[in-house]
């Protein structure tokens, strides 16, 4: 059951380059909220549609989103200020199952966020959780303190070799997975369409089940307007449909996502 | 005292003008978390075709200065299963559910008529208006006679009202317009999106994937509220006004344009209350300016 609420914006921090964290209060959103689950942000009286944004972390009655500034919305919500209003509706979609007893959390850039949530809800529930997050760049790594205190252990790769291991979140997933099959028995993934593709391939090579969760440019954000489709495989069959990722999503197991088609 | 909000509109009655559009408000069940869909004038649901569609791969949208493309495709389940899942749950409201049918042929137009009218909707919208499909869709909605052909197939089999939603996306609405009233069509809603394209200059590729798509969002209300104005000179039928509606004012000034309802859409994107704030704003017009209803504001344009 999703809300529409204005919320008081608590604060606004860059925490990285061109990443912003932003902590709005809102007991009916923070109180409902599941991993996985985004809000949708009207940013601004000249943009008509919302942002979609995952929700990174609850706090009590405050909500935290991290997003990136891509353009004229992103660029709106970063100049917030503390004690402004802003009109948020959520929780939305349909967020992580966390189904297994050991989960391996595997990140890349701005989709690190919402398996902060998901590391948090998992380790209270006395579940085994741990991380390999990727960045580009060591000035666009965030979150390592959190996911350390949330995780038994976070291994970090960047594309340019600037912090932690050099190359791809994916190289990690394979090594981690080739030393121990055992490692996990539940991957959750966020990122990029080509990192989650080649995640996604990894994992069906170890039988490992995995969950994604997709990003696509959204209309409503509550599954109405059917323009966030993503393709799917029909259940049992050889053919293909079209969810919602707003609603059907924004997580699917990465068995059902047909890639070439999202 | 309050304004009467009820309109009588092809010969049925509507508790208020405010409807939501089809193809933006799915089959109501999203919506229905937010508000009690009673409270709307009536609902033009999501375009349905004779089989269920797939709809035009992603991505299908593009924000644009005050506006939204859209591409969809007229994704939809087809229109038996939609009289078997969504018709009974729209039906629980108190409100007018107007199916919104699309045809590859004319002979799909009136079987899916026959199909709707039996499962007692309240009012079939043809659509002949669609931009995002090759074939029917909008190639009956450019040519009089297509138009005219779709409108009496339509109409020879239906036991509801039928109205004709038209496209803008032709060089003279009025003569569609006409032809249509020619054929019997009791109403005529308009306009549906206008035809239009984004590229990503990065990539040198269109935002869309379909490459062109529908534009819909306060940056078309004033061409929709000059085809309304247009059309309802030309024809005695009643219209329903769209096109970018974001607020009461813009309902008002199609009002006085000539509409008899008026339909929301992309508004319901950014504010899933749109709809009822400007049946509130609507009222509050009329109170403010003493009128008892909207007759006394329809059509009353003042040109002189």
């Amino acid at each position: 059951m999703p809300f529409q609420r204005n919320c008081r914006v608590i604060e606004v921090n860059q925490i990285a380059n061109g990443l912003f964290s932003l902590v709005f209060d809102c007991s009916d959103i923070a109180g409902s909220t599941k991993a996985g689950q985004f809000v949708h942000i009207s940013c601004g009286d000249g943009l008509l549609l919302r942002r979609p944004i995952s929700v990174c972390d609850l706090d009590g009655s405050l909500v935290r989103i991290i997003f990136q500034v891509k353009g004229s919305g992103t660029s709106w919500l970063s100049e917030r200020k503390q004690g402004e209003v802003i009109d948020v509706l959520g929780p939305l979609g349909k967020g992580f199952a966390l189904d297994g007893s050991r989960l391996l959390l595997v990140g890349g850039g701005i989709g690190v966020p919402p398996l902060l949530m998901a590391a948090r809800q998992a380790s209270e529930q006395g579940k085994k959780v741990n991380a390999l997050l990727g960045f580009a760049d060591a000035d666009k790594v965030i979150l390592l303190p959190e996911f350390a205190s949330a995780c038994d252990w976070v291994e970090v790769s960047t594309e340019n070799g600037s912090l932690g291991k050099h190359g791809y979140v994916t190289d990690l997933l394979i090594s981690r997975l080739e030393a121990n099959q055992n490692i996990c028995d539940l991957i959750l993934s966020c990122g990029p369409q080509a990192m989650l593709s080649r995640v996604a391939h990894i994992a069906k090579e170890h039988h490992m089940p995995c969950q994604v969760s997709l990003e696509q440019r959204m209309g409503c954000g509550i599954g109405a307007c059917l323009v966030c489709s993503c393709g799917i495989k029909s259940p049992g069959g050889e053919g293909k449909s079209f969810a919602r990722v707003c609603a059907d999503g924004p997580v699917f197991s990465s068995r059902e996502v047909i890639w070439d088609e999202t | 005292m309050k304004p009467d909000l009820a309109v009588t509109f092809a010969g049925l009655e509507f508790k208020n003008p405010v409807t939501v559009a089809s193809g933006t408000f799915g089959f109501g069940r999203e919506y229905s978390n937010f508000f009690d869909l009673s409270q709307l004038g009536g609902i033009c649901v999501k375009g349905l075709t004779l089989k269920a569609r797939e709809g035009n791969p992603p991505p299908r949208i593009a924000e644009t200065p005050m506006g939204i493309l859209n591409s969809v495709g007229l994704q939809n389940p087809g229109v038996d299963e939609f009289i078997k899942t969504e018709l009974p749950f729209l039906r629980r409201f108190n409100t007018r559910v107007i199916a919104n049918i699309s045809g590859n042929t004319v002979e799909e137009y009136s079987l899916m008529a026959e199909k709707l009218s039996d499962a007692a909707v309240d009012m079939l919208e043809v659509n002949i208006s669609c931009p995002n499909i090759r074939a029917g869709g909008l190639a009956f909605g450019t040519n009089p006679k297509s138009a005219s052909s779709v409108t009496k197939a339509v109409k020879a089999v239906s036991k509801v009202p039928v109205m004709v939603k038209l496209s803008p996306n032709v060089t003279d609405i009025c003569e569609i317009a006409l032809a249509c009233e020619d054929a019997g069509a009791d109403a005529l809603s308009l306009i549906n999106t206008i035809l239009g394209m984004r590229i990503d200059i990065e990539a040198g590729r269109p935002v869309l994937k379909n490459i062109t798509g529908g534009l819909s969002g306060p940056a078309i209300f004033p061409v929709a509220l000059r085809m309304v104005w247009q059309v309802c000179k030309a024809v005695k039928i009643p219209v329903m006004g769209m096109g970018g509606i974001s607020g009461a004012e813009d309902a008002i000034e199609m009002f006085f344009a000539g509409a008899r309802l008026i339909s929301v859409g992309t508004a319901c994107f950014k504010d899933p209350y749109a709809p009822l704030k400007i049946r509130q704003g609507i009222e509050e017009y009329l109170s403010r300016k003493n009128k008892a209803s909207l007759n006394d504001i329809r059509g009353k344009l003042i040109t002189d």
